[in-house]
């Protein structure tokens, strides 16, 4: 009897890979790298096309200690989120996180107004005190980050991070910067397929590599629009690999910050006593969300629990295998 | 979209000229210049200037020309077997060609396919028996059916079988532009996967005045009809954006506000 062979789909696209973080002999000052997309396939099919790189978890901390961030987390994190520094080193030493996300919240007008000069000084602490690649992400006010994404970016020249976000109405500034200092950058599209790919372009139309762009479309988490991350994320994927240049691009999710916010993650067992042990009901959230995207293309996760990330690197390896 | 620029033909004055004279510039200006406009395949066609003993060598110069400036794919058009082959030779050196064209007949389909297994490229078979041009969609319809069953035997797959109904002046019969659309989409249906469908577009307007709006027009309704490779002028402006807003609307890629600029970065 003969065997059935695997049915292949045949794809022309490639998603373009992109390398994070400089080592000393590429003039930054990382010990490790991370290298993302270079994929010739949908997620995980390695039977039918190149799988090139795992998709990369980061975890992501603040310059200022969250006002809002639920026990589970706080409780996981203890004093380490009083220092930036603390909290990454922390971050990459009992959860294996592969990338940094520096969120800048405390530099926002509302949430402590930071200088430039401050938020760049974080920066600086950050990349002293960890080895892995760094994500920079402004405090989402566009007047505020055009002053201090260019600053952070300055101060942390050569070591080739992620600087967030560009937008359909406010990219410029990003771009000079990350084009002035050797970053990359993530363009943000509020779940729309078309503001993603008008980013894409507007971008490459300054002269900068699309190659070092990382699509952003936004995230939502498990019951709060997860679906329509989803199928965008999966739309944008297949249009990559049917040869659409400006959709071959990684995607980042930025899945603790949706995932926490969900009233599943944040209610207490007083609150609500069927739902389940409030300790870990959150981290679970966070990762099913995490492992539901992974299968719709996703190439860098920022995740904020440490047992999610840790429990997402091992959903990963038992995926890739 | 498949977009195989005609510029490169001795029937032009710049080209033919520089056939003439051996000089490399303005098939090269003419190669790069196609190829920012959105070309992704470069026909080279050397005329009929040329004596007919010498085009095998006038194919190879000119091919050869415009391999210098570009590795994208060179649709090496003549009707002659052996000058095809030297063609192929000279562009297979460093990238993929087409082979343009073959025409139904038995004999010649069986040798056009062996060569194009030979050099691993694509072969566009015209809807022309020994009978001359199918003028109805059955006929048209049968050399695609023969086309298709002498690549499968050559071992051509068919994904790189171009079908092409063969397009006339509009302003000889009317009726044909109908037939070809009709063609095209019976031709998507012949196999799984389907063949590419190919038009030489400017042919419809040869004679007539109104040549970009006739051919743009029609180039929209043969998208509609399932149409995936066009041998055109790329440097028609107006005529590129009509074909890129056509796959638009077929659902062929995802819109984008400069949807335009964009499939000018597509490389």
């Amino acid at each position: 009897m003969s065997t059935l062979v695997d049915a292949k789909e045949k794809w022309t696209g490639t998603i373009s890979t992109l390398v994070l973080g400089a080592t000393r002999e590429e003039g930054g000052s990382r010990t490790s790298k991370v290298t993302v997309g270079g994929s010739s396939t949908l997620p995980f099919m390695r039977f039918e096309g190149a799988v090139a790189s795992r998709p990369a978890v980061a975890v992501e901390i603040w310059d200022t200690p969250p006002d809002d961030w639920p026990a589970p987390l706080t409780e996981a994190w203890g004093d380490a989120m009083k220092s930036p520094a603390v909290w990454a080193r922390k971050a990459v030493e009992e959860c294996g996180a592969e990338l940094i996300c520096l969120k800048l919240a405390g530099t926002h007008p509302d949430f402590g107004n930071k200088t430039p000069g401050e938020a760049a000084a974080t920066v600086k602490d950050v990349l002293k005190a960890v080895g892995v690649p760094l994500i920079i992400w402004g405090c989402d006010n566009d007047e505020k980050d055009n002053n201090v994404l260019p600053a952070c970016s300055q101060a942390a020249a050569g070591e080739r991070c992620l600087m967030a976000a560009a937008t359909e109405e406010n990219y410029k500034t990003l771009v000079a910067s990350c084009q002035a200092d050797g970053h990359s950058l993530v363009g943000l599209s509020p779940i729309d397929i078309n503001i993603a790919k008008q980013i894409n372009i507007l971008v490459s139309e300054m002269g900068f590599p699309l190659d070092r762009v990382v699509m952003y479309p936004t995230t939502g988490a498990l019951g709060y629009g997860l679906e329509y991350t989803y199928s965008i994320q999966e739309r944008g994927r297949l249009a990559a690999l049917g040869g659409d240049k400006m959709m071959s691009l990684p995607v980042i999710c930025m899945v603790g910050q949706e995932a926490w916010r969900a009233k599943e993650t944040r209610a207490s067992a007083e609150e609500q006593p069927t739902w389940g042990d409030a300790a870990t009901r959150g981290i679970y959230w966070e990762l099913a969300t995490a492992a539901a995207l992974l299968q719709s293309g996703s190439d860098i996760m920022v995740m904020r629990h440490p047992k999610a990330a840790t429990a997402l690197k091992d959903t990963i390896t038992r995926l890739i295998g | 979209m498949h977009v195989i620029g005609e510029r490169i033909n001795g029937m032009f004055t710049a080209i033919g000229d520089a056939l003439a004279t051996k000089d490399k510039k303005p098939v090269q200006h003419m190669a790069e210049k196609q190829l920012a406009a959105g070309a992704d395949i470069l026909d080279i066609n050397v005329g009929t200037r040329v004596p007919k003993a010498e085009r095998a060598e006038a194919m190879k110069w000119l091919v050869e020309a415009t391999r210098e400036v570009t590795t994208n794919p060179l649709s090496i058009d003549n009707p002659s077997l052996d000058t095809v082959r030297v063609g192929l030779t000279a562009a297979c050196k460093n990238g993929r060609a087409i082979i343009n064209s073959t025409t139904g007949q038995a004999d010649k389909l069986a040798a056009f396919m062996k060569l194009a297994a030979e050099f691993k490229v694509g072969i566009i078979g015209l809807a022309i028996d020994e009978n001359g041009v199918a003028s109805t969609c059955d006929a048209k319809v049968e050399i695609g059916m023969r086309t298709i069953a002498a690549a499968v035997e050559a071992n051509v797959p068919v994904e790189d079988v171009y079908l092409d109904p063969i397009i006339l002046p509009v302003n000889c019969d009317q009726k044909t532009p109908g037939i070809v659309l009709q063609t095209i989409a019976q031709f998507k249906m012949l196999s799984d996967p389907a063949p590419h469908v190919v038009v030489g577009l400017s042919n419809l307007s040869q004679g007539s005045s109104e040549r970009s709006l006739i051919n743009r027009t029609f180039l929209a309704l043969a998208i509609g009809a399932g149409l995936d490779a066009s041998i055109h002028d790329p440097m028609d402006t107006e005529l590129t954006n009509t074909m890129v807003t056509a796959e638009l609307l077929m659902n062929k890629m995802i819109y984008s506000d400069s949807y335009l600029k964009a499939y000018l970065q597509k490389t």
